[in-house]
Order: structure tokens, then C-alpha cells, then sequence
């Protein structure tokens, strides 16, 4: 027998995708796999690790823990949406760029939209804060040091950009 | 004049990639491909003989493609069905065993690959899956080191004792130097096993080629001529039928240096039965219980030493768990009996070890390797003397270690990569000046009694190291100049994050004088360089760093003759500045290396306006040959590396934590690291090595432990439950500071650094831990509830 698929809309990135998936399955597959998205990546598939996170109307969201077809209706921002559209790098991505945030770069895009909801919340966070912000993604390689560092450098960034806007 | 790059902060190359989610890992593959997805059918049992297996079920199952058992290997080549390779023979393991790539007739972890499924999606794959029924009878198992010494039970019925391997050896006569010293002690240490737990599992995909007859597999590896060797053998096909590209790969620590694993073997069996393309993607458990871990090891020290501390004779015993089988041979157990010796000279040393089966998940090296067992043992016996003789830990160290005036040291023995343990530089004394300022050791007493009189326990330790790194046997490097002057590098080993795309291009742009935005590295496509060996070790600077540069002298060499015929002048006043070769001194004389590149192909056709330059009728002497003899042509340069032996880093590490009253709970304050890894080539880069390693170091201290239960389940297979460190665990800012004492014996003067940040973890938070509570701290990691069981067995 086989399963059955319902059609959803996912708005990814501000392009709307059509795509048919069985229920279960998962926003984190149906962005990598259906829409073809592979910038989110899946490194527990169990909600701890944060390397699947997207925003989902404007919030972070664990797509390993989110159905696609609740995903429906909604906005998603992925890692591929951070950049503007002219290809500049956002201030959290070059802020990692400068502070040498990343090595093997598989758990980024999951700090990368974690930290983006973070400033957006908290443009100038102290350093504790700026800590706290990425507590709840897990990194292999940097020994988050340069995360740290990225995520302050950040907030300065975007703070000057802000003054000469 | 360009400024030299090497030992500069140069950001990285490939960061723009990753940064716009456009990495490309092996996952990330043929998506939206029609490709087929596997599964596999896990042992849920760690010792059970297999009497049936029935997968009448999935035959109609929508969306199976199909299933396989051992019983379908044979029918696709003899070698299939075979046992996987035992990678790393020594005449020590006598009792060597590896698994099959599918369960035959007996399981000996839980977690072995039994049944693979290929399916339209992961999904079908994993319902598939669980329709498979099959009938065990359950053995015995054996779990842990004290159960596989007692051997009351067995985990291969024919392999007495459970021993793979017993190896000794010795250098004077450590028994009776001991038995002669004024003063001995003995030590119990033992350390658990943890894992590598790269963010990104393993991975494969395969397409069989009908119309070329030939293989391309994508794998996430650390040692993609090693898989495509190993898969052409199993699957009877010619190594150039066979093309292993290895993309971005999402950390490795060592795990991914094993091969073929199962799932590297079965997706390309089934995409060339089924003609599609074929993937596997482990997740998260699978990693756990079919992914190889290490650090296991129970050891016994008996030392011998003099009123000032120094060793007079060292005898260590130990024991190590390497689960299952053996596919890697005693790697890690040789690096733990030849590297604890660190920076120092016993003069008396004997060591024996025992490689024990278990039902467990096999052992493969983690990051470090052995070393932070040897480390452990060495620096606590060091601790253990200080404390006896009630002499300053640092004193004690200093008194045994190697002068900067004694290397190279030959310590009498042989190392992993089957050399004499020879070190090659180093200076452990000015290592001590530096790392005891960075930490404040001289201070510490009164921050101590300060933090006394407030009611907090503070302690401080301190752990040396000496690594071998940059073993053999060789790395080659491409350099091939392009006719619109970019340079394209390739090397074969593989990358995990490391920034070799950076760091090469570094050396290529210093080497041959051009910009290192010109400069692109490949690495780990054995269609670009078949040769290779791998990225394991602290080896890839040192083997594929001196590789690309001896490839990017010959490439100038070349460039220079050439450039020197066109120029009328003599190569030796040539110089390349930015890609521009011009007559030192007359900076009107000049060629682009781009225009270079056209010369060194003479061409009959013309394609476009640069090669019209190169035709036979625009160049060459009529008179000669249009390609002089012995030489190519091509601007290119190719070249490989194998060094006599290891090169030696070093380093040490130091803590200060806190430990509460209350809770138990470990608070490191202050983590401080000095490094000798030679010359550096991006000191920022290096430094964030030493970060992620320190990180991995202190999980593998306090967090990191594989809770096997007697069965062989392990009850902690996630990351809820797993606890590798969070930043919260990690202290805020860790000191760095290096020492460069170059290599002779490369044309660099680097070592390694990959590995740097981990190997004395357990060492040095133990030291301080103990100097903190006053009691000893014998067994790693230690969580609080441990802390707060030694403390109620200390007072008893
Ligand atoms: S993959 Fe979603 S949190 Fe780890
Ligand atoms: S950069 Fe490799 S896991 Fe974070």
C-alpha cells in the first residue's frame, strides 16, 4: 500500500515550493531533500543538537523536530535566505567569517539562524548573554571560543550598520 | 613584494561556502535524483548466534528495491563475502578478526549490520527494516575490561583468554631498576571509553556507470584512497574502474578513518545491481552502536625513582578494550606504550600490554589516539611522585625531562608507523617557564588559601605531552598553472575542517609567487591525485603541506626555464611577483605566468586568442624538438613527500578549577595551553584547533562515557544522553601560547597541531581535581556523582 502524500506549500526563503510528502515526514527532509535545500543540516534528528535550525516566521525552529506539513503557510528562513539577495553576507555570517567561527562548517547554518533570531531579540547582548545565545547548539570542531567572538563581533557589526543606515 | 602568507592569520576560503549553506557533504548529494535510500538491520543483541532470518515480508513491501543478507554477497563476487580487511597487520596480533560486511551466522555487538535495505526513501528503507524477522539464540556477553580478562565467557568461541594480542617492550631493565630505586610506588588508572561523535555521521553514495563500466562513490571519509582500494578489492574491480570523491565532510576525529565500512561496500554493490544510484546517511544512533569508539583502557604503573624525582625505572601494564574486532589493527594501544613516555627519559622502561574482545562497538583511534590514556598514566605518576616526596609537580617534571641539547632523542623503541622512536626537536624546559606563567602557577598557593578561607575548594594541575605526528608513508601534491595564470592544487588526502583549502594555498602563493585569491585547492578526489594516504594523525600540514610545496618548486622551476627562453635571460634572475615572472632588477622585462603556461604547450590548433600564441608557427626553435626531452608538456608540477619518520610536537596544558562542597560540581576557571607544533603556517587556524581539541578534551574528562550495561546495550546511544560539551561546559577563554622549534626534517619545519588540544584533558583535570579534594583521582571521566562517591570513600 502505498503512502499518502499531501500536497504542501512551503514559503522557503521568500520563493514558495510545492511539494508532496507523506505526513511524517520531516520539515528538516522536506527542505533538503524535496525542495532541495541542503544548507540545513541533521546531525542528531532528535532535538539537541540545533544544526537543523530554521526560522520559522522569524522564530528559530528545529526542523527535526517539525513536521513539513505543519510547515505549511508559514515563512521559513534557511541558512541559503541569510545573505541579501546581491550575495553580501549577513552580519552574523561575516562576523563567523572574521572570528574563524567555524571548521568543518556542518553545525553552522544552525548557529548561523540561531544567532540571527538571537540579535534580532537582543541587538547588543552582553557577553554572558552572547554565551547563553548559542547554548543550545552543539559544535565538534571549534570549541566555541570563535562562536562567542562571532556572535559579539556581530552585534557590532550590526550596530554600525545600523548608524550608517 | 607580496608579504610571505606563511604564518599569517589568513581567513579562510572555504568559510564562504559553508557560510551560504552551499557546503556540499555527502548527504547533500544527488538530491532530487531518483535515488534509492538504505537501511540496515541492526543486531539488537551484543552476542547471539543468528538461526534464521526471514524477509518474506518486505518482498511486496511498495517502495523496496531490495533486500540483502549474507547469504546474497557471494552471489555478487567471493570477495563479498569474505571478512572486511584487517587493515594494520602486526606480528603482536595474533588473534586478529574482523566482521563481515553482513552477519554471518553469529553477531558479536549490538549494533552489527545484519540486513540492507534499499528503498525509495529513508523512510520505506526503515518500515522495511522492521518487517525483517529474525531468530537468535542468545549468548554471554562479555562487556568491560575485568569481565573480558576473567574469560569465564568468550566472544569468538576459538580466541583463548580473549586476547588479540600481547606485545611487550623494553628498553634496560625496568624490573630490577625499580626493585634497586630508593623509593617505588604503584598506580591503578583507568579511563573510559568515549567516541570522535563528529556533527556529520558517515555517509556513501554510489553510481555504477554502465556505459563506462565504472564506479563513482562519494564518501565521507578521512581517507578516500584507502575506500576506493579497499571497494575495488571487494567488488573484483580494477582500482581505475573505481573513483572515490570525497566533498565536504562534516568532522571526523578518527572515526572516519576506518575502512570499508559495511555501508561503504553494500552501496555500491546494490547501485550496480539495481542501476540507480544508491545512498546511505547514518543517523544519530547508528553512529553510536556501529561507528567505532575508543579511550578504553585499564593500566598499572610500578616506577622507581631518586630523592630528586627522577625516574630510574618505569613498568607499565595495561589493558585495552577494542571491542569486537580488529579492523585496525593495535594502533592505538602501541601509541598508548610508546607516547606515555612524553617529555621525558626513563631510563629503565618496560611495557606490556594485553587487546581484549569484548561485545562492544569496535575500537578504532579517536582524536589523540591512545594518548591521553598514555598521558594519564605518565602525568599522574609524575603527580603520585611529587606528592610522596612533597616536591613542587613542576620540579618532578622538570628533573626527567629530554634537554633541548639531547635531539634528536632515540628512546629505544618503535613507534606506530613501525620507525624507531626517534624525537625529532623540542625545548619541554621553556615549554614549563611559559605554561607555568600563563596559568600563574608561582601565584596559586595563596588564590588557593584565599579561596580556602572564603569556604571553596580550589585546585590546580598540569599535564605534559610529546606527539607524534606527521607519520608516513607519503602525501603527493599536484600544482597545475592555468593559461589564464590561476593555479589549481590538488592533494589526495582528505579534509574534515581543518582549512586545508586555505593553508595549502598559503604555501602554494608564497612558493610560486602568485596571489592566493589565484590559488584553489581539491582535496580527497582520487581522480586528482590517486596517491594518498589520509588525514588522520596531525599529518595532513606536515605530509600534504611539504608535498605542495616541493610540487610548487618544481612548477616554478619550470616556469622559470621556460619564462627564462622567452625573456632571453638566465633563470636565476628571474623572480615571480604576483603571478607576473619579471628580470630582477629590470621590472620591464616581464612575463605573466598565465602566458608562461601557453608556451609550455606547443599546440598545432589554436582554440582561442591565447593559444594562438602557442602554435607551431608563433613558437619554439625549428631546430629542436617543439617538447624538450624529459620534459612535458603543461605547466605543472607534481611531487610527493615520505619522511624518514614521525616529526615530535609537544605541549602542555593547565587548570584551575573548583570543585563544591555541596554539589560535587566541577567548575574549570582557568584553561591554559603552550604548543610546539614548529613552524606554524596559519597561527589562527592552528589556534581554533587547539580550541575544538580542548573542548573535546574536557568532555572526554568530566562528560563523555559509554554506559554499557552487562548486557551490551548501551543506554546512553543520543545526545540527550551522551553528553558531549555544550559552551556551557566549555571555560570562558582559554590561553594559547606557542613555541616554535622546527622539524629538521621537513623542508617546512612544521608538526602536527590536529590533535594538540585533547591529548592531556583527562590528565590535567584530574591533577587539579585532586589537588582540589586532597584525595586521589584515579579514574576518568569523573562527574560529580563520582566526585561525591570518592569523597564518601575517602572518610570511611
Ligand atoms: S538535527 Fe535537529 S536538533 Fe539535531
Ligand atoms: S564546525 Fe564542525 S561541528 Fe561545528
Amino acid at each position: 500500500m502505498s503512502e499518502e502524500l499531501h500536497p504542501v506549500r512551503l514559503t522557503v526563503n521568500g520563493v514558495t515550493h510545492r511539494v508532496e510528502v507523506p505526513a511524517r515526514r520531516l520539515l528538516s527532509d522536506a527542505l533538503r531533500h524535496d525542495v532541495g535545500l541542503t544548507g540545513t543540516h541533521v546531525g542528531c534528528e532528535h532535538g539537541v543538537c540545533g544544526a537543523c535550525t530554521v526560522l520559522v516566521d522569524g522564530d528559530p525552529v528545529r526542523s527535526c523536530l517539525m513536521l513539513a506539513v505543519s510547515a505549511a503557510d508559514h515563512e521559513i528562513t534557511t541558512v541559503e535566505g541569510l545573505a541579501a539577495p546581491d550575495g553580501t553576507l549577513s552580519p552574523v555570517q561575516q562576523a563567523f567569517a572574521e572570528c574563524h567561527g567555524l571548521q568543518c562548517g556542518f553545525c553552522t547554518p544552525g548557529f548561523l539562524t540561531t544567532i540571527t533570531a538571537g540579535l534580532r531579540e537582543n541587538p547588543c547582548p552582553s557577553h554572558e548573554q552572547a554565551r547563553e545565545m548559542i547554548a543550545g547548539n552543539l559544535c565538534r570542531c571549534t570549541g566555541y571560543q570563535n562562536i562567542v567572538k562571532a556572535v559579539e563581533r556581530a552585534a557590532q557589526i550590526g550596530a554600525s550598520d545600523k548608524a550608517a543606515s | 613584494m607580496t608579504t610571505k602568507l606563511m604564518g599569517q592569520r589568513v581567513q579562510r576560503v572555504e568559510d564562504q561556502r559553508f557560510l551560504r549553506g552551499q557546503g556540499r557533504y555527502v548527504d547533500d548529494v544527488a538530491v532530487e535524483n531518483g535515488t534509492l535510500h538504505a537501511a540496515v538491520l541492526r543486531s539488537p543483541h551484543a552476542h547471539a548466534r543468528i538461526i534464521d532470518i526471514d524477509v518474506s515480508a518486505l518482498l511486496d513491501m511498495d517502495g523496496v528495491h531490495a533486500v540483502f543478507t549474507y547469504d546474497d554477497l557471494a552471489d555478487f563476487t567471493p570477495e563479498m563475502a569474505e571478512p572486511l580487511p584487517l587493515l594494520i597487520p602486526h606480528p603482536a596480533l595474533t588473534h586478529g578478526r574482523t566482521q563481515y560486511a553482513l552477519a554471518k551466522d553469529e553477531v558479536n555487538y549490538v549494533g552489527e549490520a545484519i540486513a540492507f535495505v534499499v528503498a525509495d526513501d529513508r523512510y520505506v528503507a526503515e518500515d522495511a527494516v522492521g518487517q525483517i524477522v529474525v531468530d537468535y539464540e542468545v549468548l554471554t556477553p562479555v562487556v568491560g575490561i575485568p569481565t573480558a580478562r576473567a574469560a569465564r565467557n568468550l566472544v569468538h568461541d576459538d580466541i583463548p583468554g580473549n586476547v588479540a594480542a600481547h606485545f611487550e617492550q623494553n628498553v634496560g631493565d625496568a624490573q630490577a631498576a625499580i626493585a634497586g630505586a630508593p623509593h617505588r610506588l604503584s598506580l591503578d588508572l583507568s579511563i573510559e571509553r568515549s567516541a570522535c561523535m563528529p556533527m556529520e555521521g558517515r555517509g556513501v553514495v554510489a553510481r555504477w556507470d554502465r556505459d563506462l563500466n565504472r564506479l563513482q562513490l562519494w564518501a565521507s571519509t578521512q581517507t578516500a584512497t584507502g575506500v576506493r582500494a579497499a571497494v575495488a578489492v571487494k567488488m573484483g574491480l580494477d582500482l581505475g574502474q573505481v573513483d572515490v570523491i570525497t566533498p565536504d565532510v562534516g568532522g571526523g576525529f578518527g572515526v572516519k578513518i576506518n575502512h570499508p565500512w559495511p555501508e561503504d561496500l553494500l552501496v555500491p554493490m546494490a547501485a550496480k545491481l539495481l542501476g540507480r544510484m544508491v545512498k546511505f546517511t547514518e543517523d544519530r544512533r547508528e553512529h553510536f552502536i556501529s561507528s567505532a569508539h575508543e579511550r578504553g583502557q585499564d593500566q598499572h604503573i610500578e616506577v622507581g625513582f631518586d630523592d630528586e624525582g627522577r625516574i630510574l625505572g618505569l613498568d607499565v601494564e595495561f589493558w585495552h578494550d577494542h571491542g569486537a574486532y580488529t579492523p585496525y589493527g593495535l594502533i592505538v594501544p602501541i601509541i598508548t606504550s610508546t607516547q606515555l613516555l612524553g617529555p621525558y627519559k626513563p631510563q629503565n622502561y618496560r611495557v606490556v600490554f594485553e587487546s581484549l574482545y569484548t561485545n562492544t562497538v569496535i575500537v578504532t583511534p579517536y582524536r589523540g589516539a591512545g594518548r591521553p590514556q598514555g598521558v594519564f598514566a605518565m602525568e599522574r605518576t609524575m603527580d603520585a611522585i611529587a606528592q610522596y616526596l612533597g616536591k613542587d609537580r613542576t620540579q618532578v617534571r622538570a628533573v626527567n625531562f629530554i634537554r633541548p641539547d639531547e635531539f634528536p632523542f632515540d628512546h629505544g623503541l618503535i613507534f606506530q608507523d613501525g620507525r624507531p622512536l626517534i624525537y625529532d626537536s623540542g625545548d619541554y624546559p621553556q615549554s614549563l617557564e611559559k605554561i607555568k606563567a600563563l596559568i600563574g602557577w608561582d601565584d596559586f598557593p595563596a588564590l588557593q588559601a584565599e579561596m580556602a578561607a572564603q569556604g571553596r575548594r580550589f585546585g590546580i594541575g598540569l599535564a605534559c605531552y610529546v606527539e607524534g605526528t606527521g607519520v608516513g608513508p607519503y602525501e603527493g601534491g599536484h600544482v597545475h598553472i592555468e593559461t589564464t595564470g590561476k593555479v589549481k592544487v590538488a592533494t589526495g588526502l582528505t579534509t574534515q575542517g581543518q582549512g586545508h583549502a586555505t593553508v595549502f594555498a598559503q604555501l602554494v602563493a608564497d612558493e610560486l609567487g602568485v596571489k592566493f585569491e589565484d590559488v584553489e585547492v581539491v582535496t580527497g578526489d582520487t581522480r586528482r591525485m590517486p596517491y594518498a594516504v589520509g588525514t588522520y594523525a596531525s599529518r595532513a600540514a606536515v605530509m600534504s603541506g611539504s608535498a605542495i610545496h616541493l610540487a610548487a618548486k618544481r612548477a616554478k622551476e619550470k616556469a622559470l626555464k621556460i619564462a627564462a627562453d622567452a625573456l632571453e635571460a638566465d633563470p636565476d634572475d628571474l623572480q615571480i611577483v604576483d603571478g607576473v615572472v619579471s628580470v630582477k632588477g629590470s621590472p620591464g622585462t616581464s612575463i605573466d605566468l598565465g602566458t608562461v603556461a601557453v608556451l609550455s604547450n606547443p599546440l598545432r590548433y589554436a582554440f582561442d586568442e591565447k593559444s594562438k600564441l602557442a602554435t607551431q608557427f608563433s613558437v619554439g626553435h625549428p631546430d629542436r624538438p617543439p617538447v624538450p626531452r624529459g620534459e612535458e608538456p603543461g605547466l605543472e608540477g607534481k611531487d610527493f613527500y615520505s619522511p624518514d619518520r614521525a616529526t615530535f610536537a609537544s605541549g602542555m596544558h593547565a587548570a584551575i578549577v573548583e570543585t563544591s562542597e555541596d554539589t560535587a560540581e566541577i567548575t574549570i576557571h582557568k584553561y591554559a595551553v603552550v604548543h610546539d607544533c614548529g613552524h606554524l603556517i596559519n597561527p589562527m587556524i592552528v589556534e581554533g584547533q587547539i580550541h575544538g581539541g580542548v573542548a573535546q578534551g574536557i568532555g572526554g574528562a568530566l562528560y563523555e562515557r559509554m554506559a554499557y550495561d552487562d548486557a551490551g546495550q548501551l543506554l546512553n546511544a543520543s545526545f540527550m544522553d551522551f553528553l558531549i560539551p555544550y559552551v556551557s561546559e566549555i571555560p570562558d577563554g582559554i590561553a594559547v601560547d606557542h613555541l616554535e622549534t622546527p622539524s629538521p626534517l621537513n623542508p617546512l619545519g612544521i608538526k602536527g597541531a590536529g590533535e594538540a588540544g585533547v591529548i592531556p584533558g583527562s590528565a590535567v583535570l584530574a591533577a587539579a581535581i585532586e589537588d582540589a579534594e586532597k584525595l586521589p583521582v584515579t579514574a576518568m571521566p569523573i562527574s560529580p556523582s563520582d566526585l561525591f562517591t570518592l569523597r564518601l570513600e575517602h572518610t570511611q
